[in-house]
């Protein structure tokens, strides 16, 4: 709870963060990083110093709003355990590692993301997968605005997103590629929609299957709504599975489903639009 | 006959070895060009380079040149005010003209450059996120008025809220131009683009033919000086009502539809006598002075049911004070019209040398009315060349709540700018009542081509918009911080409101 | 959201870690928070608050606003003065004391805190104005107030008011927010309300009185974010006689609350819908009383929408109101713990705060968050008479907005 006045005066400044290295503890190749108080500089160096010194379980306790956790990491096998609220841009550009936060996680996570896995014991805030390439972001609970934001597939790499409760507008927005699950189980917000309004508004490649509901209205122009058909539950359901053992749920009940498959009409929606001078 | 000085001024060119000896040519052009005699004989001082044989002709064998015969140098004395000059004194005549002011007085919009966002704030994509146009046209109350709805939340107070105004679904619409000016199927064309586009058309005086009444809601009635067509049914139809008092292209004079354009139709919708002159006087012969104006606003308020009342005015030197009175004088709109604004007929000294340009008159109007608090109480119409959503994104950006097309959805319709409306022959078959021409134009064809053109301007407008960072047409509505002025000198940046590139 | 991505490419961690760290930079960043129930909380929650988000500023303004510190002089108008210099205290002390009744006038205590340099004097006094005053003038103690600040900001080089309301106080200067608060003892103050700013102006030099918040009588208005809207808006309110001269979006987010809710008596939802308008493609989904509601709110306040990024946090005598652009390009996140609601840029700062949240939430894009301390008013200046004009002049203290409104005072 909120802390009442403090009789005695505080040292010096109080610092969000300050800019001094973590403690950490090393068990082989596991260590434990306490970044309580920490900037995220410091917190980042011990996790890389840590990993090409050989650890591939990091965890993080103490973590508040640390900035870039697992940014740039290339290191397949690698995994980070987040205790905390995970700051802005989580995992951005990471290529191979795993970051699993036990609590919410701020904006931007998977940001222009390679491969990899994120799982968020939580919410998530707005702009969650932008530009994602690969890899895969599972969400326990609500996420933000323009989550999925011109995910991208390429050759092989085909990014996945799944988030367990509601999402706000521009959910899927200028999706080119890759798949976006919305399942609505785990939310703060009973009464709301699962989905806000231009959903998929400019997706011209990649599908999202939503659980429950969609409107027409909820959607851009680009993209057609239909029941979600044998083949797109065999997509589904590995990822539902995987969602559901993540998060300890039923994998199960979620596919009773029912889903709604949400795809681009055209991969080139725009052709029409212009005339050449 | 005495010779007439004055030479062509085209050159009609035909290829021989490609022409098909159809005679095609002789068919399309209005203006009777063409003899045929094994092969097309054309008649240059005929001529109006509307290129309506060039555009139908199978064998593209023909080209209109400019007859560019040499005179001695001499600035002052243009080749246009000498040949004015010999026709007058061939005809004793008023030099009549159409369509805009042409002459290169400055271009005030092409001297205007708009803003885009870098960094500290976003740029919007208009295509994929909401990019909103839709524009109320009308007087609003300076203040909402809500009270409690009982359950916690609040509703409108009686009477507090905005009544009586139109929704524009883009803030571009048609400007007036009356039939008997144009065609009945150039006005089916624009009423069937304005209820697809959901935007208005604009009757001018000709009043509303029958065949509109299915898209009366989304048609202003004019009531001009010749009081045409109007009588309380018609009053009840149409969406809005507009007291024409001047137009760009002619400030302070009167018009003149001559009795031969007057056919069956034309007397049945300004319900006039078939054959006989119809005569706009300059002023409305109710209205000598702003006082006159409320009484006529109020009169077509209470006959029509309290629609919405716009006033119609040339953009002239006192604009700002003029329109402050027609605010004032209880107008939902000014239609601002300004000197490059289109007609169907007009002496040429007064279309070329009377009014100021729109830009301006925008500007000072909707600074006056801010200054005077009364900004909310009426909407403002610009006109008198919108060329381009450019255009458009400027005037708005001056004031403007709407822009009106005139000329541009002319040129939809096929229009050159050959500037011979008045002559009633258009080839094109727009400003002609000729049932060979005017059937020329398909309504269907039509409609869709203005649905094409603001579709397309409309979507400009949401890309300007997204550049400049807001996803509503309100937030570029008078906000001139937007603009930079190149090259305009100080006096014209401080009535424009626009500070230079730069600054 | 601007980093260096090379360095994290050619990345050395040796030679990293033993260097100094440098800024990341990255925006304005805000916090407000209120207890419903009236129950007060130590200044040091709104510094830890701000602490945790110090990169969404750049060092140059930081600031708080307290609501309910001062209960011993809760009848009193308290200001908080900035002086460049004695001759500025002592002709400002003038004007005061020729028709307020001064109970208190003290330095503002501090103490001295590592990079805070140039600090102005900083002075407080907790006063009212002789009654007979106001009765010769025939104004409430409100607007002589207003006017007296107007009149002090713009006619004394070298003096501002940061704030001026009742039972509040506004703690503002260059700095780190956490570096300001504690220069300014904040965690000695108790309150039941408080907002926090980190600034990160590009082209502003940081000045004192510059700092967010910015206050009228007991508002204080904090902001995140560059509206793109603001030349309409600017001259929207010039229309209603309010003078924008500061070029900033908070001066003009203060006036348009000023006009919407004492001139225009909107209910503050309602003006909050005003400024983040709902989408006509929502609002045409409405039931037909809200959707005329709503039409009428937009068609006739079009030009003061804000239209852009921005989080906004209003804190009143009474609670506090934060809201969100209508399409959500800056950050707000919310959280309630027990009777305590609160809003920051980052939940961090949330966390920073509240142990263990009930619930921690993003608000939608346009939908107010409102804290009202149990038993208190709504955002209203109910006595506040004056003319826009003499708002614009309070607020900013500059020459251009005053010419015509210290014409009339004198």
């Amino acid at each position: 709870m909120i802390k009442a006045a403090v009789s005695v005066p505080p040292a010096g400044v109080i610092e969000g963060y300050r800019q001094v290295a973590p403690v950490i503890e090393r068990e082989g190749d596991a260590a434990t990083v306490d970044t309580t108080g920490v900037y995220f500089q410091q917190l980042n160096d011990a996790i890389r110093r840590l990993v090409a010194d050989g650890v591939t379980t990091v965890r993080v306790t103490g973590a508040n709003g640390q900035r870039y956790i697992g940014a740039g990491l290339r290191v397949p096998g690698v995994r980070i355990e987040v205790h905390g609220t995970a700051g802005n841009d989580t995992a951005m550009f990471m290529d191979g590692a795993e970051v699993e936060v036990f609590g919410n996680a701020q904006d931007g996570v998977g940001n222009t993301m390679s491969s990899g896995r994120v799982i968020v014991h939580g919410d998530a805030g707005d702009v969650l997968g932008y530009g994602m390439r690969g890899g895969r972001v599972f969400v326990q609970g609500d996420v933000g605005y323009r989550v999925g934001i011109h995910m991208k597939a390429y050759e092989k790499h085909v990014p996945v997103v799944v988030c367990g409760g509601k999402a706000r507008d521009f959910f899927g927005e200028y999706m080119a590629g890759g798949v976006l699950v919305l399942l609505g189980v785990n939310t703060h917000f009973p009464e709301q929609p699962l989905v806000g309004g231009f959903t998929g508004a400019g997706m011209h490649g990649g599908v999202m299957y939503v659980r429950g509901t969609v409107e027409p209205w909820q959607c851009g122009a680009e993209v057609g709504i239909t029941e979600a058909c044998e083949e797109d539950l065999g997509v589904l359901r590995p990822l539902v599975e995987e969602y559901a053992e993540a998060f300890g749920e039923d994998a199960e009940a979620i596919m009773d489903g029912p889903f709604v498959r949400i795809a681009p009409v055209s991969h080139r929606p725009y052709a029409k639009l212009y005339a050449s001078m | 006959m005495q010779q007439t000085f004055v030479q062509p001024e085209f050159r009609v060119r035909i290829d021989y070895d490609k022409c098909h000896k159809c005679g095609r040519c002789v068919q399309q052009c209005g203006w009777g060009v063409y003899d045929f005699a094994e092969r097309p004989i054309p008649h240059d001082e005929k001529c109006r380079a509307c290129h309506r044989c060039v555009t139908y002709c199978p064998a593209h064998c023909i080209t209109i040149e400019k007859n560019a015969l040499a005179f001695r140098e001499n600035d002052n004395w243009s080749t246009n005010l000498v040949k004015g000059v010999w026709k007058q004194a061939d005809t004793g005549g008023v030099l009549l003209t159409s369509m805009g002011n042409p002459r290169p007085y400055e271009r005030i919009f092409d001297k205007l450059v708009l803003d885009a966002c870098q960094v500290t704030n976003p740029s919007i994509d208009p295509l994929r996120e909401p990019m909103e146009l839709r524009t109320y046209l009308g007087r609003k109350p300076d203040a909402v008025q809500v009270e409690s709805d009982g359950n916690g939340g609040f509703r409108l107070a009686e009477g507090g809220g905005m009544t009586n105004n139109l929704k524009l679904d883009t803030p571009i619409i048609f400007s007036p131009m009356s039939y008997g000016s144009v065609s009945l199927n150039v006005h089916r064309s624009l009423a069937m683009a304005a209820e697809r586009l959901g935007i208005l058309m604009n009757t001018g005086e000709g009043g509303l033919h029958e065949d509109l009444y299915p898209y009366q809601d989304h048609a202003i009635l004019q009531v001009a000086s010749g009081r045409f067509g109007l009588n309380p049914e018609v009053l009840g139809r149409a969406a809005a009502l507009e007291i024409k008092i001047g137009q760009g292209a002619k400030p302070g004079i009167g018009g003149h539809l001559p009795g031969e354009k007057i056919d069956r139709e034309v007397s049945a919708t300004r319900m006039i006598p078939q054959g006989s002159d119809a005569i706009s006087p300059a002023p409305h012969h109710d209205i000598y002075s702003i006082e006159d104006l409320r009484q006529l606003i109020y009169a077509i308020k209470e006959a029509s049911g309290y629609k919405p009342v716009g006033v119609k005015i040339a953009a002239v030197h006192n604009v700002a004070a003029i329109a402050s009175g027609i605010v004032r004088a209880g107008a939902d709109y000014v239609y601002l019209d300004g000197f490059r604004g289109g007609t169907g007929a007009a002496p040429a000294v007064i279309r070329d040398h009377i009014g100021i340009p729109v830009e301006v008159a925008i500007a000072a109007v909707d600074q006056r009315l801010r200054d005077e608090g009364i900004r909310n109480q009426a909407s403002i119409i610009a006109a008198g060349s919108i060329r381009s959503s450019a255009d458009a994104a400027k005037a708005i950006a001056l004031g403007a709540d709407v822009v009106a097309i005139g000329t541009a959805a002319l040129l939809a319709l096929g229009c050159h700018l050959c500037q011979s409306c008045h002559t009633g022959k258009c080839s094109w078959g727009i400003t002609t009542q000729k049932p060979e021409l005017t059937r020329r134009i398909d309504p269907e064809w039509g409609a869709e081509r203005l649905t094409n053109l603001v579709h397309a301007w409309s979507h400009e407008l949401q890309e300007i918009l997204g550049a400049l960072g807001v996803n509503a047409v309100e937030s570029l509505r008078g906000s001139r911080e937007r603009l930079r002025s190149i090259g305009l000198d100080e006096h014209t940046c401080r009535v424009l409101g626009v500070k230079p590139a730069g600054m | 959201m601007a980093y260096d991505l090379e360095r994290y490419d050619t990345f050395d961690v040796t030679r990293y870690r033993d260097e100094s760290p440098f800024k990341i930079h990255g925006g304005c960043g805000l916090m407000g928070i209120c207890d419903e129930s009236g129950a007060l909380m130590s200044g040091d929650v709104a510094i830890r608050a701000m602490a945790v988000q110090r990169d969404r500023g750049n060092g140059l303004g930081g600031g708080f606003a307290g609501y309910g510190i001062y209960p011993e002089f809760a009848e009193l108008f308290a200001f908080h003065m900035m002086f460049h210099d004695m001759r500025a205290k002592e002709e400002a002390e003038a004007l005061l004391a020729a028709s307020f009744a001064i109970e208190v006038a003290e330095p503002m205590p501090t103490r001295p805190v590592k990079g805070i340099t140039d600090a102005p004097l900083l002075w407080r006094y907790f006063l009212a104005p002789h009654p007979e005053v106001l009765e010769e003038r025939e104004m409430s103690a409100e607007d002589y107030v207003v006017q007296m600040v107007m009149n002090i900001n713009a006619r004394v080089d070298g003096a501002f008011v940061a704030s001026s309301g009742k039972n509040m106080g506004a703690f503002k200067g260059v700095g780190y927010p956490e570096e300001i608060g504690h220069y300014f003892r904040l965690e000695e103050y108790e309150g039941h309300t408080w907002v926090g700013h980190n600034r990160f102006p590009t082209n502003t030099p940081g000045w004192w009185g510059g700092a967010h918040p910015f206050t009228l009588l007991d508002w204080s208005i904090v902001h995140n974010g560059e509206i793109s809207s603001y030349g309409i808006n600017a001259r929207y309110l010039e229309q209603f006689g309010y003078t924008c001269s500061l070029g900033t979006d908070t001066e003009v987010a203060a006036y348009l609350f000023d006009l919407l809710l004492r001139r225009h008596k909107l209910p503050v939802e309602l003006a909050c819908k005003a400024l983040a308008a709902p989408l006509w493609s929502d609002i045409d989904r409405m039931s037909a009383d809200d959707a005329a509601l709503m039409r009428s709110l937009r068609a006739v306040y079009g030009p003061g929408m804000l239209n852009g990024p921005f989080a906004i946090v209003l804190g009143f005598n009474g609670g506090m109101v934060a809201l969100n652009d209508r399409i959500k390009l800056r950050p707000l996140v919310a959280a309630r713990s027990g009777s305590t609601l609160m809003v920051a840029s980052e939940e961090a700062a949330i966390r920073a705060v509240m142990t263990a949240p009930d619930v921690v939430w993003a608000p939608k894009a346009g939908e107010p968050v409102i804290g009202r301390v149990a038993g208190m008013e709504s955002p209203v200046h109910s006595q506040l008479h004056l003319g826009a004009a003499e708002i614009s002049c309070a607020v900013t203290g500059t020459d251009v907005s005053c010419e015509e409104s210290l014409e009339v005072a004198v």
